[in-house]
């Protein structure tokens, strides 16, 4: 079986804010064209790791790499070019309180593409039923409950058509319900856009039932990455304390 | 002995890293311009809600200040000078002074703490790395809009402010002081310069660009949740009538000797 081509590594990083290190030498390895799970306890560095594959974040020292790019060098033209091919759903979803949710999904289209609007209203409503959110489209960010801000959210990360999907706790605050119907959409867009997803989150029925690639973050690195079933077979005594909710 | 001067060493390196944060931010914002266009739609929503919303309340204390300056001048000069100079040291204070200055002041509280705690709410809400991660640089959307519409709203709101205070001024002088309307309009001519209305609208282009560039900064460094965005509102409005008033003697200092 040929091995897929790794879209986005991290060698050997350190990132620290102030006195906390958060970061302490991370590798990873995430290939293209699969779901790549970073699972991990509350203020383990996952979010922040996600942050340095769009550069809000730059690493203190050691390697990341994105689609060829040296995140830490990289010229600010190319980073515009690779974060249009990125969408990022949030961990508070993120959406423009001042904007309607079309406005929202709308955004990137108006600012980076040359569409017309009625273009970018096909687009938008392609983009809301995806979701199940159609109808939504005039309503503000307010009105709507936790799992429709998620999925508004991810509408507007899909707009772009983006090669990766990074998403930050997409379930966190969901209910079980909305959290599978958020694992649902997770599916479906890996299925349809054949993209590269990494999931952040430390929700392991979501976990079990999205991943390709799993890795567990613990005290600034990834203590173990690999195949879910291999990590499980394996006995691994730092994932199974995390699975049992006693590690941290 | 020693903390002492350790604790001033830490204050002035927090000052004067904050100072070079704030250049580069406006460096940054300079180097936006060149997107202008991306970000019309921003630049005249921005515009409407610092001029045509701060309308009203400029309007109102306006009238009111126009009044007690016109009270003051004739209680302070009514034995020493004729009636016709109310009308004259009205406009002038008015126009150099009063308005840009007091116009400067409300807006640091309306305007700059409203875009500290609007842009702090965004920062600490994620909206601010949503922009970035969506490939559109937050200075440039967020900061670059507030302040053209600072720069360009403020002075006209200070034309506002001045021809509002002119007047009630005027009006209070007729009614209750009797000073007559050919005396106080004697007075407005005597020695109006239209310099005076040059130096007015310098000070407020320039309190204008202030207010809304520091509200905007602080609404950027906004970290944590609720207490953050108050802090950044705060920090605002301190920062920038602190700022205002400083300028004020500097700018009458080069304007006007």
């Amino acid at each position: 079986m040929e091995h897929p081509k790794t879209a986005i590594s991290f060698e050997n990083v350190y990132k620290s804010f102030g006195t906390q290190a958060v970061l302490q030498g991370l590798d990873l390895e995430i290939p293209s064209g699969q779901i790549t799970t970073i699972l991990g306890p509350s203020g383990c560095g996952k979010s922040v790791t996600l942050k340095h594959v769009i550069g809000i974040e730059q690493a203190d020292s050691g390697r990341v790499e994105v689609v060829g790019h040296d995140m830490s060098n990289v010229r600010q033209r190319d980073l515009i070019t690779l974060r249009k091919r990125i969408g990022v759903l949030f961990q508070s979803s993120a959406l423009f309180d001042s904007m309607t949710v079309k406005e929202n999904v709308a955004f990137g289209l108006r600012m980076h593409t040359k569409m017309p609007e009625a273009e970018i209203a096909e687009r938008v409503h392609v983009c809301l039923d995806a979701v199940k959110l159609a109808g939504t489209e005039e309503r503000m960010p307010v009105e709507l409950s936790g799992g429709m801000r998620k999925r508004a959210a991810l509408a507007r990360a899909i707009a772009m058509s983006p090669d990766f999907i990074l998403y930050d706790e997409p379930t966190t605050g969901l209910d079980p319900n909305t959290s599978n119907v958020v694992g649902d959409y997770i599916l479906k867009l890996q299925n349809e856009l054949d993209i590269t997803s990494v999931v952040v989150t430390h929700d392991m029925p979501l976990t079990r039932r999205v991943s390709d690639k799993v890795a567990l973050l613990f005290n600034g690195k990834a203590v173990v990455q690999g195949r879910l079933d291999d990590i499980e077979s394996s006995q691994n005594e730092v994932f199974q304390l995390f699975v049992d909710g006693r590690l941290g | 002995m020693t903390r002492l001067f350790a604790s001033i060493g830490a204050n002035l390196a927090v000052f004067f890293i904050m100072v070079f944060d704030m250049f580069r931010y406006l460096v940054q914002c300079v180097h936006e311009i060149r997107h202008l266009y991306l970000y019309r739609h921003q630049v005249l929503l921005q515009c409407y809600a610092v001029g045509v919303g701060s309308l009203p309340l400029v309007c109102l204390i306006s009238a009111f200040s126009g009044m007690a300056v016109a009270i003051q001048m004739a209680y302070q000069m009514e034995s020493y000078v004729p009636d016709y100079m109310v009308g004259s040291i009205v406009v002038r204070s008015v126009v150099l002074v009063l308005s840009p200055i007091l116009i400067g002041l409300v807006l640091a509280g309306r305007v700059g703490a409203g875009i500290a705690s609007e842009l702090g709410t965004m920062k600490v809400s994620e909206q601010v790395d949503a922009l970035t991660s969506m490939a559109v640089d937050p200075v440039g959307y967020l900061m670059l809009p507030r302040i053209l519409a600072g720069l360009t709203k403020i002075p006209v709101l200070v034309i506002f402010s001045s021809f509002v205070s002119i007047m009630t001024g005027f009006g209070m002088s007729v009614i209750k002081m009797d000073i007559t309307v050919t005396d106080f309009i004697k007075g407005m001519k005597l020695d109006f310069m239209v310099y005076d209305i040059f130096v007015g609208l310098i000070k407020s282009t320039v309190y204008g660009g202030v207010l809304t560039f520091v509200g905007a900064y602080m609404g950027l460094q906004t970290q944590g949740g609720a207490q953050g965005v108050g802090q950044s509102a705060t920090s605002a409005v301190v920062v920038s009538s602190a700022l205002i008033l400083i300028l004020d003697y500097f700018l009458t200092l080069a304007l006007l000797y």
